[in-house]
């Protein structure tokens, strides 16, 4: 697993904070110093959100990401408003699903994913943000797939652990789209 | 010799502050003989408001807390979840429970709060000399309603037993008046049962106590009995306005 | 040692209080600090404790008073403007010294003003807030496990001084997560409270707790007797952390969240060759001053980084006292400085280009 600076945004109710809190949490199980930081406000439905996930070999300074390594991208304002941001080099993912139009930098790497596309095929519009982190994994190979797969399951309550294999279904998909 | 009259134990053997003819000191004897006949007083916590009856404290045995202004029921609410098999009461004049601390009243009695409210309507802001109470009557001549109270400008009196026994919290609402002896004897009756619904848990009961104000209602004390019963019984009529089990 | 979980800030203050022993919390909503309430409303009926949503903050305060006075390790919460409601029924809790903690998750203000983060109530944690002659014991944390272990100790100094404590955190602080242990070590004091108001059962002479002396002389006594006791917390209490002071030529100074951005600013400023060092107070009240008159001995300036106006920087200046520049950088109204911001404000002072 790699150090990284991610942010990961879209509209609420995309499950933008728990995406950000599976990562956050695989990287806490494999000894990282790490922390996870939600937008908060007026966007339980539909408005943007955002999280800022730091993982780092060195205690977290700031939680707060200015240039992110990577930027996981749900919607068009939050790749409007943070596609500026990345580092140079850096990576965003995209989903190409809701998002109309292409990432204008040429300095990044760019991962198009019809994400929410391929979650409402697995029936469900709502696991496009496991299909995000599954292509966000195999373009960056920040985390294993297995790291991921145990993160679901724990952060699921042992009463709903049938949505974590759906969870975990969405993922993969994402990871070989 | 067979002893007619004694201080009940439950009140400190101290001189009151409180000005000649004041009913005050007839409603704390009140409280004190039914803390003795129901022997709680070491089981008690009393809660003193801000307003002439501030110093409340002093004057009953039992442990004390001294609220903010209109805060008692907050305050009792707060002692009475840490200490549930105890008794707490709280003793409020009007501007604290009817103006300034309504809030507070209004909601720990929605709540049923197993606490005892002893209400001491007598029309008028006494500590402070005599303002405008939530509860002066229309007409009614104070420091700041010099040309007596303009219910259009000021507004009406607030009748706090009978909004409270609108809620379905309180367990039991009645309001006595201390102008007669026989209307003394209601009083204590009714305190009596607004502790002893605490203490059967039924949950929150007041009793709002018309009294008086010789002092700044410019009237003897003899007068003010008379201007009790010809003036503020009629806006504010005795009874019982709620009592369920 | 036990396992490291992942928490919001706010709920590792309620996990925390209740490890402290506190059984009873009121509250009333507001943004960012609701997981507090939301998590104690969860726990506290599981556990044999009391949440209670209160109608207001000016009550829920009340209801501290009533219950801390009845000898309860007992909690609030709110966020700023819900603070300034708290304000009369702190400076009663303080006038009639009684133990409770009372968290401040900081969003800016004045008046409504945001719910984002913010650090503009320094003043009034440290200077008052409410009326009179009065302190709180003020502690400033800055991760999600320091807000762990200040909450456990802010019951135990709460009762050994029998004072308000206050744990004064942001949004930030409060929404994020980290990864935090519950450990055993730090299990708190019971103390006992003879003076109580639970009862005399006909034992003893009655408990009053109380705040009005109509004798100024008596009044001036007891503020006199609290002043002690303020002398020996701020004599004992003081906690504060320092990093990079032993040569540092540029002090910086935070707490709370601006702290974790000065810490990657410095780091910056090392690599660049800055001598830039740190203090954090995590004591707000007591201010750690004599550490500033120290570093002043060797340092060429202080920068005072706040989420705010400038709040702190007075006590920073005082405790320098002329000895050395003490100049200020600070967003509010829920704004973050970045580290970029504050290094190129030390970059200005160094080389002469910034105004006190």
């Amino acid at each position: 697993m790699k150090s990284e600076n991610i942010i990961i945004a879209g509209f609420g109710g995309q499950g933008i904070l728990f995406a950000g809190k599976l990562l956050a949490y695989a990287a806490m199980v494999a000894g990282k110093e790490i922390s996870w930081l939600p937008s908060y406000g007026p966007e339980m439905r539909g408005g943007t959100a955002n999280c800022h996930v730091v993982i780092s070999e060195e205690p977290v300074g700031s939680p707060i990401i200015v240039n992110p390594d990577v930027l996981i991208s749900m919607n068009r304002p939050s790749l409007d408003k943070f596609e500026n941001s990345v580092i140079e080099g850096g990576t965003i993912v995209v989903d190409k699903s809701l998002i109309d139009r292409k990432v204008t930098r040429t300095d990044v790497r760019v991962k198009y994913v019809e994400a929410t596309k391929i979650a409402m095929e697995l029936g469900n519009a709502a696991l496009a943000n496991m299909v995000m982190v599954g292509a966000f994994l195999k373009e960056t190979g920040a985390f294993i797939l297995d790291e991921i797969k145990d993160a679901i399951v724990k952060n699921i309550p042992k009463t709903k652990q049938a949505l974590a294999e759906i969870d975990i279904k969405a993922m993969v998909a994402g990871y070989n789209a | 010799m067979s002893k007619l009259y004694e201080r009940p134990k439950s009140l400190c053997d101290v001189p009151m502050h409180y000005c000649p003819g004041c009913t005050h000191g007839i409603a704390h004897r009140l409280i004190a003989e039914v803390m003795d006949e129901l022997g709680i007083e070491g089981e008690t916590v009393g809660v003193a408001p801000v307003g002439c009856a501030v110093f409340a404290y002093d004057y009953f045995e039992c442990d004390m807390q001294e609220a903010a202004h209109g805060r008692a029921p907050a305050v009792a609410t707060g002692i009475k979840r840490v200490i549930p098999d105890r008794i707490v009461f709280t003793y409020q004049g009007d501007g604290d429970l009817a103006a300034i601390g309504t809030a507070e009243t209004v909601h720990a009695a929605a709540r049923g709060e197993n606490i005892t409210v002893i209400f001491i309507n007598n029309a008028i802001y006494g500590m402070t000399g005599g303002q405008m109470a939530p509860t002066s009557l229309p007409g009614q001549f104070t420091q700041t309603s010099p040309y007596g109270r303009d219910v259009k400008k000021q507004g009406y009196p607030v009748r706090i037993s009978e909004m409270l026994s609108t809620l379905d919290g309180p367990s039991y609402i009645e309001r006595v008046s201390l102008d007669s002896v026989p209307n003394i004897n209601n009083a204590k009756k009714a305190i009596k049962k607004a502790f002893q619904k605490q203490i059967d848990k039924k949950g929150f009961s007041l009793v709002e106590v018309l009294s008086t104000c010789p002092t700044n209602w410019g009237l003897s004390p003899v007068e003010s009995m008379k201007w009790l019963k010809d003036n503020m019984i009629p806006y504010y009529p005795l009874g019982v306005f709620k009592d369920v089990d | 040692m036990s396992e490291k979980v992942l928490m919001k800030g706010n709920e590792a203050i309620a996990e925390a209080a209740i490890l402290a022993g506190c059984r009873y919390f009121f509250g009333y909503p507001i943004t960012p600090q609701t997981e507090i309430a939301a998590y104690m409303a969860k726990k506290m009926p599981k556990i044999g404790g009391t949440f209670l949503q209160a109608e207001s903050e000016v009550s829920a305060i009340n209801m501290v008073y009533g219950a801390a006075g009845a000898g309860a390790r007992v909690m609030t919460s709110s966020s700023s403007p819900g603070m300034s409601l708290k304000g009369e029924g702190i400076s009663y809790i303080a006038g009639a010294d009684l133990p409770c903690v009372i968290v401040n998750i900081v969003r800016g203000g004045p008046g409504l003003g945001g719910i984002q983060p913010a650090q503009s109530d320094y003043f009034q944690a440290t200077k008052g807030g409410g009326h009179g002659d009065y302190h709180l014991l003020v502690l400033a944390p800055n991760s999600v496990q320091e807000m762990v272990s200040l909450t456990i100790d802010a019951f135990d100094l709460a009762d050994k001084y029998r004072i308000p404590v206050m744990l004064l955190g942001d949004g930030t602080l409060g929404q994020m997560m980290e990864p935090v242990e519950f450990s055993n070590d730090n299990i708190s004091h019971v103390y006992e409270k003879p003076w109580a108001t639970v009862g005399t059962q006909k034992k003893r002479k009655h408990n009053i707790i109380n705040t009005l002396y109509m004798s100024p002389e008596e009044l001036e006594y007891t503020i006199i007797e609290r002043q002690k006791k303020y002398n020996s917390i701020v004599q004992n209490e003081i906690r504060c952390e320092t990093s990079y002071l032993e040569d540092a030529e540029y002090v910086l100074s935070a707490y709370g969240t601006s702290s974790r951005i000065v810490e990657t600013a410095v780091h910056q400023l090392r690599k660049e060759g800055y001598k830039a060092g740190i203090i954090r107070p995590i004591t707000l009240w007591p201010f750690p001053s004599h550490i500033y008159k120290k570093a002043a001995e060797h340092a060429k300036a202080f920068l005072s980084v706040e989420m705010s106006m400038g709040q702190m920087v007075e006590d920073i200046m005082l405790a320098v006292n002329g000895k050395a520049p003490v100049h200020f950088f600070g967003r509010t109204g829920g704004v973050i400085p970045t580290p970029a911001e504050i290094v190129s404000k030390v970059k200005d002072i160094a080389g002469g280009n910034a105004s006190e």
